[in-house]
């Protein structure tokens, strides 16, 4: 029972992770075909995986419905929303046109998600504004190289900036193309070495906290 | 009342909702922000139906024959077994795939596009032989490609790595190299956070342009009237707080 527990899942770990490895060094169509399929497989398991997440938002917020604590009027409003945007989408079969004319699930995505997403992310402007006063006192020379090179891609970004500061479209450009790419690579480089070192750990089963805990 | 004017309507109204936050948290707010979570989560869960299960699983089984394809579903409900607790080890073998999977395609991938290439990008010629002349050295700062940018990068990458990876003490020459990929990385956070801030400020425009066209005519005003009914929805739940004691338990 323990190798179809515990070294079972290692073993098929280490034969994907070895097989799927190895693909790439292998030019061959059947190799590539091998590749496409797995890509195919992986949409599908991931699915499943969605499954997993969805339930636990479910019963999160059923719970709170059923016992009616603090704020469920809430949780009966995520409800009646994700219920209702199910109910219309696989009414529509998922389009949101058809022949060019938009459909129920079209317009719950343009005059609701739409807007719901975009006025979220856009009142972080005035938070991000905010933390930027309290944060971009230049209190040291590393803070006040921060806050200049933000001032010139903020100036650099807008037609209003380099109207004030005709130099802050160049250098806003310099400063992303060559300073901050420059740190991205090396950010890069590091990452990647991290991701390989963790890949090999997985395989040959050093790493196996995606295993979960339980009994064996 | 057609489905462009409701729509107007609808989205002025969700926008004015999840702006009352500027103001302080409020249930306004709070409906909007759930309402967002549902919808969302509906959506996606439809457009994963639709691409999953339709596309990639009943038809290419119904109309092709695709057999096979029911591997990868027996794998995805092996996923579920982690309801049941007595069955829940049998989920490892679907992570175990997924995980093995990902980590033997990251491997190669990895190193070829995000350490050997990005380094072979780093170590360029820092000189060019150009004809019978020599060697010609560009300094066009615009150019990121230019020889001067170059050796900005280098020094750019090198340093930022030697301040997160050699262990050493960072004294002498080393303070001077770990300083460097310091100031490096403050520009380069700073570029990131001012990107960003405009990023948002884009969709704030985005948004407050929706909210002048919606304050049209043809549409009822609804950016109008529904400005008075928020402000004085605020107002009237300001009220009534203040007038409820204060919860102490």
């Amino acid at each position: 029972m323990i190798f179809l527990r515990r070294q079972l899942p290692l073993l098929i770990t280490l034969v994907t992770g070895l097989l799927f490895a190895a693909q790439y060094y292998v030019p061959h169509p059947a190799s590539e075909q091998m590749l496409t399929s797995a890509t195919k497989w992986l949409q599908i398991v991931g699915g499943f995986a969605l499954i997993l997440g969805v339930t636990s938002l479910f019963h999160q917020h059923a719970v709170k419905i059923r016992r009616q604590e603090a704020g469920w009027g809430y949780s009966l409003v995520l409800y009646v929303g994700m219920l209702g945007t199910i109910a219309v989408g696989l009414w529509t079969n998922g389009k949101e046109s058809v022949e060019g004319t938009m459909t129920a699930f079209g317009w719950i995505y343009n005059y609701m998600m739409v807007p719901l997403q975009g006025t979220m992310f856009a009142i972080l402007a005035f938070f991000i504004a905010s933390a930027a006063y309290r944060s971009f006192r230049a209190k040291s020379r590393e803070a006040a190289v921060l806050l200049v090179a933000a001032v010139i891609v903020m100036m650099g970004r807008v037609p209003l900036g380099e109207y004030l500061i005709p130099l802050s479209g160049d250098v806003s450009s310099w400063i992303l193309n060559v300073l901050n790419s420059s740190v991205r690579r090396a950010i890069l480089i590091g990452v990647s070495l991290g991701a390989v070192a963790l890949s090999f750990k997985i395989i040959f089963g050093v790493e196996r906290s995606y295993l979960g805990g339980g009994k064996e | 009342m057609d489905a462009i004017v409701l729509g107007a309507w609808v989205a002025t109204g969700l926008t004015l909702l999840i702006f009352s936050f500027l103001y302080k948290d409020n249930p306004l707010f709070k409906l909007a922000e759930h309402l967002y979570v549902g919808v969302s989560v509906g959506y996606v869960i439809v457009k994963t139906y639709d691409t999953v299960i339709v596309h990639l699983v009943v038809k290419p089984i119904v109309e092709n024959g695709e057999i096979a394809l029911l591997i990868p579903v027996a794998i995805g409900m092996l996923m579920l077994t982690r309801y049941v607790p007595k069955a829940a080890w049998m989920s490892r073998y679907a992570f175990a795939f997924i995980v093995g999977m990902g980590a033997g395609l990251a491997i190669p991938r990895t190193v070829s596009s995000f350490i050997l290439k990005q380094v072979e990008d780093t170590i360029r010629p820092l000189l060019s032989m150009a004809g019978s002349d020599g060697v010609t050295f560009s300094m066009n700062l615009l150019n990121p490609a230019s020889h001067l940018n170059a050796i900005i990068i280098l020094i750019g990458v090198s340093s930022v790595l030697f301040y997160f990876f050699f262990s050493i003490e960072h004294s002498g020459v080393g303070k001077a190299v770990a300083r460097t990929g310091i100031l490096f990385l403050m520009i380069s956070f700073g570029a990131g956070f001012g990107y960003t801030v405009m990023a948002r400020m884009s969709l704030l425009i985005g948004r407050l342009t929706d909210l002048i066209e919606f304050s049209d005519a043809s549409y009822g005003r609804p950016t109008v009237w529904l400005s008075l009914l928020t402000v004085g929805a605020l107002f009237l739940l300001a009220r009534r707080g203040r007038e409820q004691p204060p919860d102490i338990h």
